[in-house]
């Protein structure tokens, strides 16, 4: 018997994640040694190893396969490719927490590098709550008026982040702007700690959706007849992308792109079956930023580039070959 | 053998305690300050915002000073970061404490006490406290013999505009204010802060006498006008548009005095007629 596609497709994803992220922890400004990074005491290769590259090779994988795989459950439940984690609010509250957190608060995230982070979670915590609340009716979220609601409290957020920038000196200005950016330059233990929980929780919760989302694809009140889950599984993807995708950006910033593609790029190889779309998107979101940041660091070093950029910058391409290998195949 | 390594390595440290060899400087006049006290040589890494003297900007470029790389840091194996008020992020910040790599943190401030206190903490750092010295005496005798204007209360609007962008007007809590009010004129922006955009007819109402920008804002303003409605100012009338470097006029470095004195001249020489 031969093994199937999905099989291969994670024998592949599952070399393709080692590969990176060997690759990232060996990639950098400063050489580590083979003995540095095998436990090597004092010197600075050992402490760059172990207090940089390490968490932001995991943060790398925490943060795109958090947007891989909410961006595959929410293509499932908009039942609309364009979905993306954005979409429901999470991103535009996020910037508007932290433009908030950088005008009102300066102080505060001088002292602590936890402040812009809580600030920006609790800004996609709202906006995603709030796009749940008007789309919700006696009990039920009503999938259309969803994609409205984000739509419109997207347009509120920008809106917001108008007011802040405008009324935002200078430094506050960049400051944001490089946030908005993308950047997983400082991430530390605490980024990978903080969010982590929130990453496999959500994770975990998405992947024991993907039978009620292989329902949902035939039209909701299909699934319904079919006695799944429908309700709680689109309050759970709902909840599921804030905390995951919130949690995630919060450290790093805006990063737009994976959450759209990695999906897509699953499907190419192995079909929409959300319980492969699912765990599939995650490695693939994962080794898309992970990739990118070795890039990101090395680019330019000793400075170094947003993330955000180098995704789009190499993404973009990459995607659109995908797309015309795949019409060349008739799919 | 091991003796000689030994000897070698309590020789290395003695020379790091005396003086630090592989500078990186963080801010236009931390870096300046740095080869004003004839240690231009040790530095090894600047930000974006270092562009005088010339030669700092042939090193290797650490990037944007609010958005710096720890690891990009560390990889040019500095023995001190001179690090200026503004730089960031704070997370990176923490990363090169933890890598053990010694920092000195300046102290912020857009006056010429703070420039002075600045200047200090680096000849501290570096050793070289004399040259320190002379430098902080050379700014207070600047600063000192700064010519009084005739007019008290010349109104001046500072503007400026980063890359092209829309030009940008200096309020209050601004290094361009306290360059201002320094040369003992008035800034007609300082009722509101940071830089704003201005209409025209704001513009018209402030009705400043002289306008101050940069050089940088100058070559990047290619077409027409540097600020819509200027022309119906006093200043636009008269001509009267004082042109400045950046760094030298706003980087509160150790030319602070030398640039505060050739600000106040310019403003002096328009001889300003009082009971405007």
């Amino acid at each position: 018997m031969s093994p199937s596609r999905p099989a291969i497709l994670f024998f592949f994803l599952i070399l393709a994640s080692v590969a990176v992220t060997f690759v990232s922890l060996r990639t950098g400004a400063v050489e580590v040694t083979w003995a540095e990074m095998l436990g090597g005491e004092g010197s600075t290769g050992a402490r760059v190893f172990r207090v940089m590259r390490v968490p932001r090779a995991l943060m790398g994988f925490l943060c795109g396969g958090a947007l891989g795989i909410c961006g595959a459950a929410l293509q499932g439940l908009f039942r609309n490719p364009l979905a993306d984690p954005a979409l429901v609010g999470v991103s535009g509250g996020a910037s508007l927490g932290a433009v908030g957190g950088i005008v009102f608060a300066g102080p505060l995230l001088g002292a602590s590098s936890y402040a812009l982070p809580v600030c920006a979670f609790l800004g996609a915590l709202a906006a995603t709550f709030l796009v749940q609340a008007i789309a919700s009716q006696n009990g039920r979220v009503l999938v259309s008026t969803l994609l409205l609601a984000g739509i419109a409290v997207n347009a509120l957020t920008g809106a917001g982040i108008g007011w802040m920038v405008y009324g935002a000196n200078d430094s506050q200005l960049r400051d944001f702007t490089f946030w908005s950016l993308g950047s997983l330059a400082g991430t530390g233990w605490h980024s990978v700690f903080s969010s982590l929980p929130f990453v496999v929780l959500s994770t975990v919760l998405l992947i024991w959706r993907g039978r009620t989302l292989n329902a949902l694809s035939l039209g909701e009140s299909d699934a319904w007849h079919m006695g799944a889950p429908v309700e709680s599984a689109k309050r759970s993807i709902l909840v599921a992308s804030a905390l995951a995708v919130g949690a995630s950006t919060a450290f790093t910033g805006t990063i737009g792109f994976i959450g759209l593609v990695a999906p897509h790029v699953v499907r190419i190889f192995c079909g929409a079956d959300h319980r492969v779309v699912l765990p599939a998107s995650f490695l693939v979101g994962g080794c898309l930023l992970t990739g990118a940041d070795v890039l990101a660091r090395i680019a330019r070093a000793p400075a170094e580039v947003p993330v955000g950029i180098v995704v789009a910058t190499i993404g973009a391409p990459f995607f659109v070959a995908l797309l015309m290998r795949g019409k060349g195949q008739g799919m | 053998m091991k003796w000689v390594i030994a000897a070698l390595a309590a020789l290395t440290s003695a020379a790091l305690a005396e003086a630090p060899s592989r500078i990186v400087s963080v801010g236009g006049a931390a870096t300046e300050t740095v080869f004003a006290l004839g240690a231009g040589e040790t530095v090894v890494g600047v930000d974006t915002s270092s562009v005088y003297p010339e030669k700092a900007t042939a090193l290797p470029q650490v990037g944007y000073q609010r958005m710096l790389s720890a690891e990009g840091i560390a990889s040019l194996k500095p023995d001190l970061v001179i690090l200026a008020a503004t730089a960031g992020p704070p997370a990176a910040i923490e990363q090169l404490e933890k890598l053990g790599i010694p920092m000195l943190r300046l102290q912020e401030g857009y006056n010429v006490g703070a420039t002075i206190a600045r200047v200090q903490q680096i000849g501290t750092a570096l050793g070289r406290t004399s040259q320190a010295d002379e430098i902080c005496r050379k700014i207070q005798a600047d600063a000192t013999a700064i010519p009084s204007p005739r007019h008290p209360t010349a109104r001046v609007l500072f503007v400026m505009s980063a890359g092209g962008g829309a030009p940008l007007v200096a309020g209050s809590g601004t290094a361009a204010d306290a360059v201002i009010t320094l040369a003992g004129a008035k800034n007609v922006g300082g009722d509101f802060s940071g830089y704003k955009q201005l209409s025209p007819e704001a513009l018209v109402a402030l009705d400043p006498e002289v306008v101050v920008t940069t050089s940088r804002t100058i070559k990047a303003v290619t077409s027409g006008e540097l600020l819509p409605g200027l022309a119906q100012t006093a200043a636009g009338r008269n001509a009267r548009l004082i042109v400045m470097d950046d760094l030298y006029l706003l980087g509160f470095g150790p030319r602070v005095g030398e640039a505060l004195a050739e600000f106040s001249k310019k403003l002096a020489d328009y001889r300003l007629s009082a009971g405007r």
